[in-house]
């Protein structure tokens, strides 16, 4: 049995103390919004924030969660609905194609800016190099940081 | 299909142009059973199957394709609300179910008749014969950039302008005035005289009891109001807060979980399975023969692909087991050296003409496979209950995977019920139905619901590939440097069949193709035969512009004096990019031109090679597709199209060793990053020309853009890719 906080909320789990916390989130949570993609965290786009830190849920067994506080995309707007600067800008700078790796792109971004509130050219390439995206929106995600940093 | 009379069908459906054939009874008692889902609300009128008008006056426009990123959504519906004058604010969309009546009918006539214009008198007739012909090829595809340019100018403007036209002439009859003082603006029509209005659905019904017009009048750029504006996508706020919807997010009651094992060394089968420790771990529901592929389905995924792992599997001896890459290279060079070959194009005559040249130049390229790698694994999850097979998946081509799982399980088609989901990534690979397949077949042997989804391992090695093709050029060079003869052999050829042709004005040409036969199944990719002819040819033509000591824009711009589009892409990205201007020692600037999917696209990259690797910096890209529908949303495009391709010529690379692929997950099937990724400068060219596309028009130049960038900074000439195989930092 797992317990830990995801989202504000308190959840239990009971699991294989071996599953990746990504298989939690999406099949036991039913928070679908963190993704797939490689399962050997070289893609990012299951990226979550454990206790307040981004990490590969792919690869992070869901017993080191265990006790923690786990936020996901689902998480990240105000209780009100109110979007976070970094959803704002991506919307506003047209960034997602297929958005398949978004959820992860924004998890990376936000917590970028969390630590370091005026990135530089290199601290971006830093943060969100570990973010694979297929479509190429690469461009866009450095122009709707710098905006969201703005904000 | 049968029971619809000509009559019905033309009343009902063949609107005009030619062009838009969704001639479904739509009124009362001409209502296709599919069609009745989609009416959604009472009292709701489908005008014609592209359109619907509600009664609070909201328009919604019925989107025949696939959402894999490229803002079909949006642009499909811009271009129907334009055309029907139609308060944008007001509009939404549905994607069309995968059901006959929205097969894309306009793109099947498009491509068959090449935009050829038709008499009026004969329309009525092709259009019925063009319908079934798509019908029957099962096509409501989203690939080789087709939208806009097919689905959009040849099906939404129609069906908007034809909309409008039928509300007018309701509200005409209704007001008792001429038709030509009733004016639309809006989403609503006006009698200015009188003095009324009224919201289009207030003759919405009325409109419906028309039959279509044959030739609606469609609005030329200067009338647009949303065409050639940079519309927000529709489908982006979901996509950043995680409520979007992709097929693997498909969560059904009971629903189990597949994963699923492929041939190492495709087409072998599977001879021997144990699976007495798998079907003991937790979760593990069943593990599956399924004779060209092994499955276990569990509660989970993980329990699912962790079980996986632990079957044992032998594969039957296909006789590809000592097949390697060097081994696939040498048999098609073989191919070539054999002398047979098929012509693409034999205009004069190259050879002679090469050796009366004052010199000939000669060179060989070859590209390697290449993975798809979309963002999303594969998946799809199935459901066989009540003798319906009802499967849900992100599909680029619905309406064939039916027909497929219909065939292979052994149901009438209407048993058989497709919802296609956003696409995590297409490119191509969501245009194979191998997945949906898989994931059929193991649903039919349970009564509950299945999801599968494959592991990044077996997308990465149970693709259907770029081809490695292998291409050899000779050139007879005049006395002034120019080329006077082009011979170009390659293996292998698939689509789209002119994509080998060059738009340099040379009077002597013979390009050819050898055939070779092997084991490793081709697959489109994005801009399919496009990515590798625009990296070989652009690559010779800047060899000869050098061999000639001319600047290679100038060398360019001499061979195109009668194609003023190429030229003026060609002009305005070397504009952009400040050609003439010197960069500093060890930076250098490269340039490629093609034409591809009916849009020309140039781009100039500059390339930083003074680090340890080469560092593509900024790309500079002009793009002449005859006209932009949507700005923002076409250049999207272009930057994809750039980054898709630039990963591949840096990094991309599938091998083959003992008949498998080598390359297994992002590990060694390596993407370019954000660290890597260059600035991008886009110029949009309205030129008027017929509408291309935007998908993949942006991928083929860049490889050759930046190998020639690297020759200009470097000298090195790159001929194989990618660039990171190579020595010298280049790598």
């Amino acid at each position: 049995m797992v317990t830990f906080t995801v989202n504000g909320e308190a959840r239990q789990v009971d699991v294989e103390p071996d599953t990746p916390l990504l298989w939690v989130v999406r099949e036991q949570l039913k928070l679908t919004g963190t993704k797939f993609g490689c399962g050997i965290a070289q893609c990012g786009a299951c990226t979550v924030h454990l206790d307040g830190v981004p990490v590969r849920s792919c690869s992070i067994p869901v017993s080191f969660a265990d006790g923690s506080e786990v936020t996901t995309i689902e998480g990240v707007a105000e209780p009100d609905g109110t979007l976070h600067a970094i959803q704002q800008a991506w919307i506003d700078e047209q960034v997602p194609q297929c958005g398949y790796c978004q959820s992860g792109q924004i998890m990376s971004a936000v917590a970028l800016l969390k630590d370091t509130p005026n990135p530089t050219d290199d601290d971006i390439d830093a943060a969100m190099s570990g973010n694979i995206c297929r479509c190429g929106a690469y461009g866009r995600i450095r122009k709707a940081i710098k905006a969201a940093a703005q904000a | 299909m049968g029971k619809w009379t000509r009559r019905g069908f033309i009343t009902a459906g063949v609107l005009t142009g030619g062009v838009l054939a969704v001639g479904v009874g739509i009124r009362e008692g001409h209502r296709a059973p599919g069609l009745a889902d989609m009416m959604t609300e009472d009292g709701e009128a489908l005008v014609n199957v592209w359109v619907k008008i509600a009664p609070d006056n909201t328009i919604t426009a019925i989107v025949p394709h696939s959402e894999m990123g490229q803002g079909v959504f949006t642009s499909m519906t811009q271009m129907l609300a334009d055309e029907m004058d139609a308060d944008w604010d007001k509009v939404t969309f549905e994607q069309a179910p995968a059901h006959e009546d929205y097969a894309n009918y306009a793109l099947g006539r498009e491509f068959i008749m090449n935009g050829a214009t038709v008499p009026g008198f004969v329309q009525d007739s092709l259009n019925g014969a063009f319908l079934m012909l798509t019908k029957n090829m099962s096509l409501q595809i989203t690939g080789g950039s087709t939208a806009v340019r097919f689905t959009g100018q040849g099906g939404m403007r129609i069906a908007g302008a034809a909309a409008r036209e039928m509300i007018v002439k309701a509200a005409a009859r209704e007001w008792d005035v001429k038709r030509s003082e009733v004016r639309t603006a809006d989403s609503y029509v006006h009698h200015d005289a009188s003095g009324r209005s009224e919201p289009y659905a207030t003759f919405a019904v009325k409109a419906a009891e028309f039959a279509p017009p044959t030739q609606p009048t469609l609005k030329t750029p200067d009338q647009f109001k949303l065409m050639g504006q940079s519309l927000k996508r529709f489908d982006i706020p979901a996509k950043v807060d995680g409520t979007a919807e992709f097929g693997i997010d498909v969560d059904l009651p009971g629903m189990k979980h597949a994963a699923i094992m492929g041939p190492p060394v495709l087409g072998a089968s599977v001879e021997n399975v144990d699976a007495s420790s798998a079907e003991a771990m937790p979760g593990v529901v069943k593990v599956l023969n399924k004779g060209d592929f092994v499955a276990v389905v569990a509660d989970g995924y993980w329990q699912a692909e962790n079980a996986l792992r632990a079957v044992g599997v032998t594969w039957t001896q296909t006789g590809a087991e000592t097949m390697s890459q060097d081994d696939l290279f040498a048999s098609h060079r073989a191919a070539m050296d054999t002398g047979k070959s098929t012509n693409d194009v034999k205009r004069g005559n190259a050879q002679k003409a090469a050796a009366s040249a004052a010199r000939v130049f000669e060179a060989e390229y070859t590209v390697p496979f290449l993975a798809h790698a979309a963002m999303e694994p594969l998946n799809a999850t199935a459901w066989m209950h009540d003798g319906t097979l009802e499967l849900w998946s992100g599909l680029q081509n619905p309406l064939g995977v039916r027909d497929q799982l219909a065939d292979e399980l052994d149901l009438k088609k209407d048993r058989v019920i497709i919802h296609n989901t956003l696409l995590g990534g297409g490119f191509g690979r969501r245009a194979m139905p191998d997945y949906p397949s898989q994931a059929a077949r193991i649903a039919a042997e349970f009564d509950h619901p299945v999801k599968l989804i494959w592991s990044r391992e077996q997308d990465t090695t149970q693709d259907w590939y770029r081809p490695a093709v292998v291409s050899r050029f000779k050139a007879g060079i005049g006395e002034d440097g120019m080329p006077v003869s082009w011979e170009n052999l390659f293996v292998e050829k698939h689509d789209p069949p002119e994509a080998s042709q060059i738009p340099y004005e040379i009077a002597d040409q013979h390009i050819h193709y050898a055939e070779t036969e092997h084991h490793v199944r081709f697959g489109p990719w994005r801009s399919v035969d496009h990515t590798q002819h625009g990296f070989f040819i652009e690559s010779f033509i800047d060899e000869l512009a050098h061999e000639a000591g001319q600047d290679p824009y100038q060398y360019r711009r001499a061979l195109l004096a009668n194609a003023p589009r190429h030229m003026a892409a060609l002009d305005a990205a070397a504009k952009a990019a400040d050609w003439d201007r010197p960069r500093p020692e060890g930076h250098g600037l490269g340039m490629a031109l093609v034409d591809s999917f009916g849009t020309i696209v140039a781009h100039v990259a500059e390339v930083d090679a003074t680090g340890e690797r080469p560092r593509v910096t900024h790309v500079w890209s002009a793009a002449d597709p005859g006209y932009v529908m949507n700005p923002d949303g076409f250049i999207a495009q272009i930057e994809s199209g750039i980054i898709y391709g630039l990963s591949a010529t840096l990094h991309g690379e599938i091998t083959i060793e003992n008949g498998a692929v080598v390359q297994s997950n992002f590990h060694d099937y390596e993407i370019l990053r954000m660290n890597e990724a260059p600035e991008i400068s886009v110029t949009l060219i309205n030129s008027g020309a017929r509408v291309g596309g935007g998908g993949e028009p942006g991928t083929p130049p860049i490889a050759p853009a930046v190998t020639n960038a690297i020759f200009n900074a470097t000298g090195q000439r790159i001929r194989d890719l990618p660039v990171s195989k190579h020595d010298g930092g280049y790598v």
